[in-house]
């Protein structure tokens, strides 16, 4: 069974520190992979680790450096991974990055069982992207995902969490899978999967090794596009009040609560 | 823009498991009647899914909604949400209308439903909208924060119709023009109506209160400063004497005070209530990104230096130990 997991580099939104322009400062800004796909990550090895003949495939689309976190993910448990790397691809927006993250399946990874990515890129936020692989692929898809129950060789049974509960949901395979944070701990990487992560191949390939025109991918490929960014206002905190006794605080805090 | 024959404005009008209307139809159709003024007056119109079971409270609920047409659209197989059979209704009535902009909830349902849509038709679709407006040229632009709320986009589409996710709770209800609305009842009837993911369980996990925490307008949420769990039940008695729902931080929820489902944050949900009333919660960029459209919020905190006092509209600087049962007693005590 071969799972297919989509991971994105994304700079450490907690971190990031913005020039007079409003563009990103770049210089020291941590890339980490995204929180989301650590998640999908984990989710992919319990799998592996509960049953036999279980291939994962990590692949990326990004700049060439966006290669560190598929070596991440070979340290972790993932059995291969590529990059997917191109300047044409700059600018896209999750309908032409989910052409190219689904040109590059279809094209390189011969029948996938399973796709698993994260819900979000706390980058760009859109939750979009995996919704879209699926439809561009033609496969069925679950979102807010939280853990994955069960998997046979046509099926899938997963916690999915909704506003009001959780609903258990059966899908066919093949299926894209987005996950949300899942209520158990994320493992750590094995000083053995580190070797192997230094060690692996980990191919690049461009737009024409997938088998895709310009026309589709990057700003070309994009419908939408951005006609204006910029900082929001920060909202200013009120007064900090130490209060002397507890009874002054509780009756401030009685007076603020009338909404 | 007046060359393209995709006219009007559609609403996705997602319905609660009882039937109900979510809040965010009315905060949609409010706003989409201000953009139909910008257009010349083009047409809303709503598109509801149902088995059929409920069409009498459905007509009931979207009466005053000010829709000029409601496409109430029945097949026994609409009963439970489900991604193949939706879109695939949603996007031939989307080919049968042809509405230059096509609106939905950020719900999960929506967030669901839109990108498979917005992808089949290969046009532009922005996610978790929290500004819609009609620029110059009468095209839709559509803003959203991104980089964890850091930065606001502005985002324009080139293809029709122009698809949208717009978050919940953010956009105010004004008064919205009561209309001679349109009724247009079909059953559907497709060959093909078959979906690969059925619901085989559901369990409500909503807290005590019947409010989730997106619906909710009264938040009380602890972070690692409550400690213990006999803390978090302090905090869920007064939530539920203020008629809300408990939060937590990821801090409180990876020491096992809180589940999952109840973090606020970069990797939890996003909420806009009313009230946050921030217990024991220092305040990291990842936390407020997820609460910082909160209407009003109390911090209380006994470290001075906690960065949640920068955001908090009232800081309390006090043991919350001591506050929160004085002040359960006092919210008791006026009854």
């Amino acid at each position: 069974m071969k799972i297919v997991l989509c991971i994105k580099q994304v700079p450490d939104t907690a971190d990031i520190k913005w020039t007079e322009n409003n563009t990103i400062q770049r210089e020291g800004l941590e890339s980490i992979m995204n929180p989301f796909d650590t998640y999908g990550l984990e989710a992919a090895i319990k799998i592996k680790n509960n049953k036999d003949n279980i291939e994962i495939i990590s692949i990326t689309m990004g700049p060439p450096q966006a290669e560190t976190v598929i070596r991440a993910s070979l340290a972790l448990g993932a059995d291969r991974g590529f990059v997917i790397s191109d300047r044409k691809f700059a600018g896209a927006d999750t309908i032409a990055t989910s052409t190219t993250l689904a040109g590059a399946i279809k094209n390189k990874i011969e029948n996938p069982d399973l796709i698993i990515c994260g819900q979000f890129a706390i980058d760009g936020d859109t939750a979009q992207t995996p919704a879209m692989i699926a439809q561009k692929l033609g496969y069925a898809q679950v979102t807010y995902v939280r853990e994955i129950l069960e998997i046979s060789d046509s099926k899938i049974k997963v916690k999915r969490e909704v506003e009001d509960g959780i609903e258990v949901i059966e899908a066919e395979l093949p299926c894209v899978l987005s996950m949300i944070k899942p209520d158990y701990k994320l493992s750590r990487p094995l000083i053995n999967g580190f070797r192997y992560a230094q060690q692996a191949e980990v191919p690049f390939y461009s737009m024409e090794d997938i088998g895709l025109s310009a026309e589709n991918v990057g700003i070309k490929g994009s419908p939408t596009y951005v006609s204006k960014a910029f900082r929001p206002e920060q909202k200013q905190g009120g007064e900090k009040i130490k209060p002397e006794t507890t009874k002054d605080a509780v009756s401030i805090i009685m007076e603020n609560i009338n909404v | 823009m007046s060359d393209n024959e995709n006219k009007g404005i559609l609403i996705y009008a997602q319905l609660t498991r009882d039937f109900n209307l979510l809040e965010v139809v009315s905060e949609l159709s409010s706003e989409a009647q201000k953009l139909s003024q910008k257009l010349d007056g083009e047409p809303v119109s709503t598109v509801v899914l149902t088995d059929g079971t409920n069409i009498e409270a459905i007509r009931e609920n979207l009466k005053n909604s000010g829709f000029d047409k409601v496409y109430i659209l029945k097949n026994e197989k609409f009963k439970d949400y489900s991604t193949d059979i939706y879109s695939k209704v949603i996007l031939d009535l989307i080919r049968e209308i042809k509405p230059s902009i096509m609106l939905f909830g950020a719900t999960t349902q929506g967030r669901d439903l839109a990108p498979v849509v917005a992808s089949s038709l290969n046009t532009g679709l922005t996610a978790d909208c929290t500004k819609l407006d009609i620029n110059e040229k009468g095209q839709l632009a559509a803003t959203r924060p991104t980089f964890g709320g850091n930065l606001m986009a502005t985002i324009l589409c080139k293809n029709y119709p122009q698809m949208a996710t717009v978050r919940p709770k953010v956009l105010q209800i004004e008064n919205i023009q009561i209309k001679d609305t349109e009724y247009i009842e079909k059953n559907i009837e497709l060959e093909d109506l078959s979906s690969r993911t059925k619901i085989v369980e559901f369990v409500r996990t909503i807290q005590e209160t019947g409010i989730t925490l997106n619906d909710a307008d009264i938040i009380v949420a602890g972070g690692k400063g409550v400690k213990n769990e006999s803390g978090f039940n302090k905090l869920k008695e007064l939530a539920a004497l203020l008629n809300g729902v408990v939060g937590a931080t990821r801090g409180a929820v990876d020491m096992g005070l809180a589940d999952s489902s109840m973090q606020v944050g970069q990797t939890g949900k996003t909420v806009c209530p009313k009230l946050y009333i921030a217990v024991g919660i220092s305040g990291a960029i990842q936390h407020q990104v997820g609460m910082c459209g909160s209407k009003k919020i109390i911090a209380i905190n006994s470290d001075e230096n906690a960065p949640i006092f920068n955001i908090a509209d009232v800081g309390i600087v006090g043991d919350l130990n001591l506050i929160i049962p004085e002040l359960i007693n006092e919210l008791k005590n006026r009854g």
